[in-house]
């Protein structure tokens, strides 16, 4: 394959369409001090130096599943939660933009663990027509419209019929129903100007009732909206005495669909996560069940015996950060020891979350913010702008300084560092490698030893014509010389590259990263493109014809 | 067009000068040292991120003077104030307190500057907050990094060349990173993770340009009956070989960091005056230090066992 021209022409065709593909495709992550956001670095705070390392590993774990649980507050994407070492967290919000004391608050809150009632869902299906209302009231028709939630319906019994309609028997039901007030009520209810506010259900058509005792299910799509409406302090107000609703931390699909549970919970707590000692995972050697064994404090133990003696066969929310993570059912009385069976289907390793979220309620220590760094977004574009402009002006340098140096040959290497640019743009994206200032230095070294290799062999190539060999021998003794000098300079210079990954953190290491990325490409490009397109620039010439050198 | 062809230039007979010229520079870089030390307390001007603390940096719709920010953050007792490329742009450097957490500093500061000349006055362009412990571990981890990258580039050198080339090739290098960290010295300029970034890329470029010049002296060693020649000559005939490459290489990398300095903006400026001065050095460091270094070594100590060893088969690709 290697041998053939055909077949080097193939290989660096397939090359560059799969990192251009990579390029495209997955595009390439600039880092903070080019695009701006915040860079947190958590560490549990002992300054006694009394944790042990399995107890600080442990805590890390905890606030890693605390964060993961807020990050969407933060509103940014592909946000970045990665434990490094034993005990520290970094945190990186990239494209954040003025919230940096929300964002450090919220790593850094203590989370909050709760145990609620699950309640029926009759009282608050009473209370939804005056939720509906308090909604129009608050945001007037003409928002509502604009939200494409002006949606009609009959009286508060019929919307109820509705409901319960929907949801009564199987979750199938429930999964038509979705559908059908959702999107077929609005389709055979056209908005009319002249529909009354009374008669528009902006909440409750969002709500289909859901298959475990007790919840709502609200289709991913309508969660936005749902959680807009929930935010409104008349809203609020508007919910039966002492109920609150609770959306579920995950979404489960039924059918073709995704929703959302959202829960009627007492507002509240019979127990905060405070009085919760220890929780492990583990699993059931008689019935081969996952299951998490919680121990609570003497006089969590008393609240929950009480507790549980009257609620046997109600459901139980475990709620972290206002986030419904489990609702197993009380099946007896509970005292200072339980358990939670997490069915036999599940895995164990949702039986180790679950346990992680109940020993998230009350952390041992404090975590600190040990590093900072945020960027502001116009420190970003400047730097891109200037950077691209000063990136062109000496990519253009290069390109006169080789073809008028070199002429073809000058414009073959020209060809082989666009190849060299696409791979190592393409490696970076395909990696997920993200670029920073540190990185654009390990390329500006990479791209100097990519130019660098070309100059070795073509100065070689110049020598070997001086001392009068043919220029196909030339060309062939040219790169057979220069070989060495690049093998070595690469090598060295990828071991340095290796080392630095090691030894170094963040910035130091993305520098290693491109640098090492940079000097792959820079060595397949001078070797094997550059020779490939010598060799097509030879075919057809006879041995003795003049190159252009 | 052909720069530098069949030049025949007596460099090594030069080493002497470029010793003094060398030892002149590193003088001057440890005097520069040392006077930082007498007067800043530092070696050098390490950034937050060596030193742990906060850097805050701002920039105002208005014209303001550092004076004015001086009053701002409490007169006698304000951090240090440095104007940063642009007018109205200022750079706050606070050290760490005893028991207030790292990220309240910045807080402190930006709210006493918006107390005082208004909050929309000015927007922050970047905030960095640096632990102690962070800090201390950087500087470890970075000196370990160069002690290890010489010990391995050593033994590769000495593997694919001889021993006298890997430690010529290690003290060139060494040469480079003390004139760089003199540079740095003289100019006060600060240390900051780019500028580490700067002097790992120096130590790239330095050793890629030692190579080359190697690689030839190693070819033309493996030529009949070059053990017996004068090995100054063949030296200088190796540098002069390979001097028109040398000069494109580094003249066209020149270029491209001019375009840098010029258009890149103030956040790139000091990154690239390190990248420029490095390259200035490791193309003169490759012929005048390492190849020197390499005789002399040679002078004291033979050619070295590896002398008659066959030349190393070039990988094929």
């Amino acid at each position: 394959m290697f041998k053939t021209l055909r077949g080097r022409l193939i290989t660096i065709l397939i090359v560059a369409l799969v990192s251009g593909w990579q390029l495209y495709d997955k595009g390439l992550k600039l880092g903070l001090d080019l695009q701006g956001g915040m860079h947190i670095v958590l560490e549990v705070d002992d300054p006694e130096g009394t944790m042990t390392p399995e107890a600080k590993a442990d805590m890390i774990d905890r606030v890693v599943r605390i964060i993961r649980t807020r990050i969407d507050e933060f509103g940014v994407n592909e946000p970045l939660i990665q434990k490094v070492g034993a005990d520290r967290v970094i945190v990186e919000l990239a494209g954040l933009q003025g919230d940096e004391d929300r964002a450090k608050e919220i790593v850094q809150r203590n989370a909050f663990l709760q145990f609620k009632l699950v309640l029926t869902t009759t009282g608050m299906d009473n209370a939804l027509s005056r939720i509906d209302r308090s909604i129009v009231a608050a945001l007037g028709i003409d928002s509502i419209r604009a939200m494409g939630r002006d949606v009609a319906g009959g009286t508060d019994q019929q919307a109820l019929q509705d409901l319960l309609f929907g949801g009564a028997d199987s979750t199938s039901a429930a999964d038509s129903a979705g559908a059908e007030t959702g999107e077929d009520a609005a389709a055979e209810e056209p908005p009319e100007d002249e529909s009354s506010p009374d008669d528009l259900r902006p909440f409750s058509s969002l709500l289909n009732i859901g298959d475990i005792p007790g919840t709502y299910m609200v289709a991913i799509e309508d969660v936005p909206a749902a959680e807009h409406f929930l935010a409104l302090s008349d809203v609020q107000r508007a919910f039966p005495r002492d109920q609150l609703l609770h959306w579920a931390e995950d979404m489960e699909g039924r059918g073709a669909r995704n929703y959302k549970y959202l829960y009627v919970l007492s507002e509240d707590a019979f127990l905060t996560g405070d009085l919760l000692n220890n929780a492990t995972a583990g699993r059931d050697p008689q019935f081969n069940q996952s299951q998490v064994q919680f121990e609570l404090s003497r006089a969590g133990g008393r609240r929950f015996s009480t507790f549980t003696s009257q609620h046997v066969g109600d459901y139980l929310a475990i709620v972290l950060d206002g986030e419904v993570m489990s609702a197993p059912v009380i099946r007896d009385r509970i005292g200072a020891r339980g358990q939670i069976e997490m069915g036999s289907g599940t895995p164990l390793e949702e039986a180790a979350d679950l346990a992680l979220v109940l020993r998230a309620g009350a952390l041992p220590a404090r975590i600190e913010i040990i590093e900072e760094r945020t960027v502001g977004p116009s420190l970003g574009q400047d730097s891109i702008d200037q950077g691209q402009v000063a990136g062109i002006v000496g990519m253009i340098t290069v390109v006169v300084v080789m073809i008028s140096y070199y002429h073809v040959a000058g414009v073959l290497a020209v060809g082989a560092l666009g190849i060299y640019a696409l791979l190592v743009l393409g490696g970076l994206a395909g990696m997920g490698a993200t670029l920073t200032v540190p990185g654009i230095a390990g390329l500006i070294l990479s791209v100097g030893m990519a130019v660098d290799a070309n100059v070795l062999i073509f100065e070689r190539i110049r020598e070997e014509l001086d001392h009068g060999r043919a220029p196909r021998t030339a060309v062939d003794e040219g790169f057979g010389h220069a070989l060495s000098a690049i093998v070595d300079a690469n090598i060295t210079t990828l071991i340095t590259a290796l080392i630095l990954y090691q030894f170094g953190s963040g910035p130091v290491q993305g520098f290693a990263v491109t640098l090492a990325i940079g000097i792959i490409a820079s060595f397949f490009s001078a070797l094997f493109v550059t020779r490939s397109l010598f060799l097509v620039y030879l075919t057809g010439k006879k041995t003795t014809d003049p190159i252009s050198i | 067009m052909r720069l530098f062809q069949n030049a025949k230039y007596a460099f090594i007979e030069a080493r002497k000068t470029a010793y003094v010229l060398s030892g002149a520079a590193v003088a001057a870089g440890i005097a520069a040292m040392l006077i930082n030390v007498a007067t800043i307390g530092t070696w050098q001007d390490y950034g937050v991120d060596f030193t742990g603390g906060s850097l805050i940096h701002v920039q105002f719709n208005t014209p303001v003077t550092a004076g004015e920010l001086r009053d701002a953050l409490g007169g006698a007792q304000a951090p240090p104030i440095t104007r940063f490329g642009e007018e109205n742009e200022f750079v706050i450097r606070a050290p760490i307190e005893d028991d207030v957490s790292i990220t309240e500093v910045a807080d402190q500061i930006e709210s006493d500057l918006g107390a005082v000349l208004g909050a929309a006055s000015f927007d922050v362009v970047s905030t960095q907050a640096v632990g102690a412990k962070v800090a201390d571990e950087l500087q470890v981890r970075a000196l370990y990094a160069i002690l290890f990258s010489f010990v391995l580039t050593l033994m590769y050198l000495a593997m694919r060349f001889e021993l006298r080339f890997g430690l010529a090739a290690v003290i060139a290098t060494l040469h480079d990173i003390l004139i760089t960290l003199g540079f740095l010295a003289v100019f006060r300029i600060e240390i900051a993770l780019p500028t580490v970034a700067a002097i790992l890329t120096i130590l790239g470029y330095s050793l890629n340009d030692t190579i080359v010049v190697f690689d030839r002296i190693r070819e033309n060693l493996h030529k009949k009956g070059a053990r017996k020649r004068d090995q100054i000559e063949l030296v200088n005939e190796s540098i002069n070989e390979t001097l028109p490459r040398t000069v494109l290489t580094s003249g066209t990398t020149l270029v491209v960091l001019m375009a840098l300095l010029a258009l890149g903006g103030a956040v790139l400026r000091d990154f690239t005056l390190v990248l420029i001065l490095g390259v200035v050095i490791g193309t003169y460091s490759s012929i005048f230090v390492a190849s020197p270094a390499l005789i002399e070594i040679q002078k004291r100590w033979g050619l070295g066992k590896g002398s008659e060893k066959k030349r190393p088969q070039p990988a094929t690709v």
